[in-house]
């Protein structure tokens, strides 16, 4: 996704010189491409995630638009303050982008893992949140939140994520994709995760369970309709992100649900990774399996719940 | 190259008398405003009142008329608490009227005890938490490089803000960076919230720690008007550094009952002490 990432960032570059690309120390000969393309227009701004935050703020000011990138813990957690204030306080058009998210980065530990800066950026005024599942949509991402006027944080995965649409993606923010159709339970999958998801539905399929799943790539602000519809179509509608329970995707679709005037028809699950750090060493299959959002344990995690409940199975 | 035809109708007073009675006037205003509204941090205010009045009445290439002009000289008040001395400023220069400032931290009002963004015309940037300015300032200078501006930023930080990492992180991509046209001030008035800014943090040797990080350092009076305006005027400066001008200051400076004395950090004057401000200063 990194290099789709890049060749997206650095095509739209080439189009609006207001586009100035920061980077905090990676992405070594990633940006290659844009460097030439504008080499006034991107900057390596060292290990300060701090003022390089601060910095994209000042630009907007000034009429850029900044997109900023580095790897996920630090263009998050690490700068929270600088993205309240600096960004969603000022309300400034600046992309912050983090790269290898959730588990991607797994085996160099939990210091590069971010399982929870979704649930904290969700929670900023004015910030739009969005997990791609895989380039087409990070793509589509890109484009439309250059053409928002105020701060996005989109977290993307890192490479070799397989490719969930056959055909390029138009737009992505405010939309979703129905990645693969059926009628016994909806997954609602937001960022990398829709892999998993989908691999789960062909474990499901196999059980004779019939999945629905849906690719949501915006987590903030969420598409209520699409939730309505799901809600009232089916029995169970199951939340999928590599992030935590608190405050992520399905947290963001449980509020929407307790405040209801009238109670759903279908029910939830959420399936997340759990509040606690992961101390051993691992890749990312393994720490998916650590934290039960492997494809095999959300196709265990849904068929015990339609199985406990077999008045909402609809067989096919 | 300049890319508007902004500024022709800046103030440019260089006459240190004058630019002595708008500073007392700018004074006898703070502490009005404090006592009016209850609000602390009146002596972090009174400290910078020169810096303000020499930037505002004669370095900055600005037009209250037009406070967003592309090309305008940027002003940040990175050390934000000192918020009712850049209200006052802005307003005696004409970039809001005065029942703007009287409204100041009323229910309602624009001008809260912080500066929120665009608040009021000529407000750069939100501020209150330190250490944030100075990195939206060289975001801003870059900017102007990047577009072919000659505008130019000033960010005025308070020693205790120099305490915080992003200042450091951005004075050193300020420096690699080469932004000329970039200044700071250092409002070094020796005291911090609760303590003495030496004791708290080692800032010294101040100056020269700016100067080790690539900027071209001057320790002035930052009383002294003249000074002030001479070294603030030095931007772009010849080294093609950016330029931090260490501006030691007195906490309280004009009110002699509150001068370097740090209760007035927080507290507020009644309308007895006032009386007597005003009277030092001599205002109405």
């Amino acid at each position: 996704m990194r290099n789709a990432f890049a060749d997206e960032v650095t095509e739209q570059g080439k189009r609006d010189p207001s586009i100035v690309l920061l980077a905090g120390d990676i992405g070594n000969r990633l940006f290659d491409e844009f460097k030439l393309a504008a080499p006034d227009r991107f900057y390596n701004c060292g290990v300060a995630e701090a003022n390089m935050v601060g910095m994209a703020a000042g630009m907007a000011m000034c009429g850029l638009r900044p997109v900023v990138y580095t790897i996920t813990p630090f263009i998050t957690y690490r700068v929270i303050e600088q993205i309240r204030d600096d960004l969603c306080y000022h309300h400034v058009p600046v992309i912050l982008v983090g790269t290898g998210s959730g588990l991607r980065y797994a085996s160099l530990g939990a210091t590069h893992h971010s399982l929870e800066e979704m649930a904290m950026l969700r929670t900023l005024p004015g910030m739009t949140v969005l997990a791609p599942a895989d380039s087409a949509e990070l793509r589509a991402c890109l484009r439309d939140a250059l053409r928002l006027d105020g701060p996005v944080y989109m977290r993307i995965g890192k490479k070799g994520e397989p490719a969930l649409h056959a055909e390029p993606v138009e737009h992505a923010i405010g939309r979703h994709f129905i990645l693969r159709n059926g009628g016994d339970v909806c997954l609602l999958a937001t960022g990398v995760a829709a892999a998993n998801a989908l691999e789960a539905a062909k474990l499901l399929e196999n059980a004779g369970i019939a999945a629905r799943v849906v690719s949501v790539p915006t987590v903030k602000p969420l598409g209520t309709d699409l939730l309505e519809e799901a809600f009232s179509t089916f029995p169970l509608v199951v939340s999928i992100e590599e992030h935590g329970l608190i405050g992520g995707f399905g947290a963001a679709i449980a509020e929407w649900y307790a405040d209801r005037e009238t109670p759903a028809a279908g029910r939830l699950l959420r399936i997340g990774t759990a509040d606690a750090f992961m101390h051993e060493a691992g890749e990312t299959e393994y720490a998916q399996e650590h934290y039960g959002i492997s494809a095999e344990a959300i196709a265990r995690r849904i068929e015990r719940r339609l199985l406990a409940r077999p008045a909402h199975v609809r067989l096919a | 190259m300049a890319k508007d035809t902004i500024v022709n109708s800046i103030a440019s007073l260089r006459n240190s008398h004058d630019l002595r009675r708008i500073a007392a006037r700018l004074r006898a205003e703070v502490v009005a405003m404090s006592h009016r509204a209850g609000t602390p941090h009146l002596a972090s205010a009174l400290s910078c009142i020169d810096i303000l009045t020499a930037a505002y009445w004669h370095v900055l290439r600005l037009d209250p008329a037009q406070p967003d002009a592309p090309n305008r000289d940027r002003f940040i008040l990175s050390k934000g608490h000192a918020a009712t001395a850049l209200y006052a400023t802005l307003a005696a220069r004409g970039f809001f009227p005065q029942s703007t400032l009287d409204s100041y931290h009323t229910d309602g009002g624009a001008l809260a005890e912080h500066p929120g963004p665009r608040c009021a015309p000529g407000i750069e940037a939100a501020t209150g938490s330190l250490g944030h300015g100075l990195s939206i300032g060289v975001g801003e200078a870059l900017a102007g490089r990047i577009g072919g501006y000659d505008y130019r930023v000033y960010a005025l930080l308070s020693d205790g803000e120099c305490n915080e990492g992003a200042v450091w992180e951005a004075a050193l991509f300020a420096a690699a960076q080469h932004l000329d046209r970039l200044c700071i001030v250092v409002d070094y008035n020796k005291w911090q919230a609760t303590a003495r800014s030496n004791e708290t943090m080692s800032l010294e040797p101040l100056g020269e720690k700016w100067a080790a990080f690539g900027w071209d350092a001057h320790e002035i009076d930052g009383h002294d008007l003249e000074a002030l305006c001479e070294h603030m005027d030095r931007v772009p400066s010849a080294s093609g550094k950016p330029t931090a001008i260490i501006a030691h200051t007195i906490k309280g400076r004009g009110i002699s009952f509150m001068q370097d004395d740090n209760n007035w950090h927080y507290r507020i004057p009644n309308a007895e002490e006032l009386a007597l401000a005003k009277a030092e200063l001599d205002m109405p």
